[in-house]
């Protein structure tokens, strides 16, 4: 064991910690917002509306992550027209291909957490709702979302985690994020468990942390439906 | 499409070939998983605290790495602990383990967790009076897992069981930072000489596609068989 390495090799792998909390941060909230998206275009009653949105899904969901930040990281940039648009600013740096990747992953995850804590709403909460005469944007906003916040809360949990994992794979191209740091310390000074404990404690830690804020959010909108 | 011909012209071949590499190194993966699992279960539900304390360790510290470190943990550190272990025995020289091996091993360690996860909820929502009642009769130890509880638990864990094949078959996208030739590798090696990176990737992504949906399908057969009686 060697001590020396992992103290020295702390500060800069807690330095690398910021990259990856960014991106899993950023990458959330734009997920967020993807996956209600979706989650809403999968409840319409348009059959074609429906079929994409289940396709979108599908796709993200049953390739690996790593195949979608290569395709958009390397496969984007060989199309000549991209290369004159302004989408191009965004497209050569790998930190936004990265963070477009993840959010696109998450939020096809995130939608069918949402789609699912939407339909478990029981539907004597909207007839209530309505027999009271209040609008149906207000059933939404007022009712339907505060539920589904609550019934999809231990799902989201896990999709969090899973991703604060999946940032590890901007590594691959080129960002030097926790993951990408450790691998360098790695490679440079081949001692693989040093830095691997102290990767690894950093990521367990921030599991930890995440694990323990969604049970606290859990108790505080634990509501009986 | 001249890029797929098999032969020497195109890659056709070559991502068949890979093809068969990933799925061998995800059943490699879930077998090694398995084995883990059968080893770690029976730890996460013993009534020993510091038995229990390992088998929580385990899949804690597994589940909450990224996979891509655990990798890179068995990739730089397998061959350096091999030749510790072998130079115990007096052994020196320099031992370079198969990627096929080490590639499967971290893979199989992770996906070990998920089943003992998957295993550890099965067995717990087995109704306690099945364990009572095959005590009761007086069944020998072999009947009593093998013919009462097991054919229980595989009915209630096949489902999650297909969700962690599912989570492993990605996984093995991964190993292709170590060198191993399956579908990502590749397709990395094809979109480098011949500059096609969005063609190749894409395929990839379909093949993977195509891998998840054959496989859910014959999962889902599986799950009908087991479910039955029920």
């Amino acid at each position: 064991m060697d001590i020396e390495l992992m103290i020295s090799s702390f500060p800069k792998l807690l330095n690398a910690t910021l990259i990856t909390l960014k991106l899993l941060s950023v990458s959330l909230i734009v997920g967020l917002f993807i996956g209600l998206g979706f989650a809403i275009l999968r409840m319409n009653n348009n059959k074609l509306i429906n079929k994409f949105a289940y396709g979108y899904s599908y796709i993200f969901r049953g390739t690996p992550l790593l195949v979608q930040i290569f395709i958009i990281y390397f496969g984007l940039g060989q199309i000549e027209y991209l290369r004159t648009t302004f989408l191009w600013v965004v497209l050569k740096e790998p930190y936004w291909c990265a963070i477009i990747a993840f959010s696109l992953n998450t939020g096809a995850y995130t939608s069918e957490i949402l789609r699912s804590a939407f339909q478990t709403i029981k539907p004597g909460y909207l007839e209530a709702g309505r027999s009271l005469g209040i609008p149906s944007k207000i059933i939404f906003t007022k009712i339907q979302i505060p539920i589904a916040i609550k019934q999809s809360l231990p799902a989201y949990g896990n999709e969090i985690i899973l991703m604060l994992k999946g940032t590890s794979l901007a590594s691959t191209v080129t960002l030097m994020d926790l993951t990408g740091v450790a691998k360098y310390i790695i490679s440079t000074t081949f001692k693989p468990v040093e830095v691997f404990i102290v990767a690894g404690s950093i990521y367990l830690f921030m599991t930890f942390i995440i694990h323990n804020v969604i049970k606290y959010l859990e108790k505080k909108y634990g509501f009986q439906t | 499409m001249e890029l797929l011909y098999f032969g020497d012209k195109g890659w056709g071949d070559e991502l068949f070939f890979a093809t068969l590499m990933t799925i061998a190194v995800s059943i490699t993966a879930m077998i090694i998983g398995f084995i883990f699992a059968a080893l770690f279960t029976p730890l996460k539900l013993s009534n020993n605290k510091f038995l229990n304390s390992i088998g929580n360790a385990y899949t804690t510290v597994i589940r909450g790495v990224p996979e891509l470190l655990v990798i890179y943990l068995f990739f730089f550190g397998g061959s350096g602990a091999i030749m510790f272990v072998a130079s115990i025995f007096g052994y020196n020289d320099y031992i370079e383990i198969n990627a096929f091996l080490t590639g499967s091993f971290s893979i199989g360690i992770i996906s070990g967790a998920y089943s003992t996860e998957v295993f550890r909820g099965a067995l717990q929502s087995i109704d306690k009076g099945q364990f009572e009642a095959a005590k009761v009769l007086g069944f020998n130890k072999y009947i009593y897992f093998f013919k009462i509880i097991l054919p229980q638990m595989l009915r209630l864990a096949i489902p999650n069981l297909s969700n962690v094949w599912q989570i492993t078959l990605k996984d093995t996208s991964l190993i292709s930072v170590t060198g191993l030739v399956e579908i990502m590798r590749q397709s990395y090696i094809a979109a480098g000489s011949t500059r096609d990176p969005l063609f190749f990737y894409s395929f990839a992504a379909v093949l993977y596609l195509m891998l998840t949906f054959l496989s859910m399908q014959l999962l889902n057969r599986l799950e009908t068989k087991y479910s039955k009686g029920y």
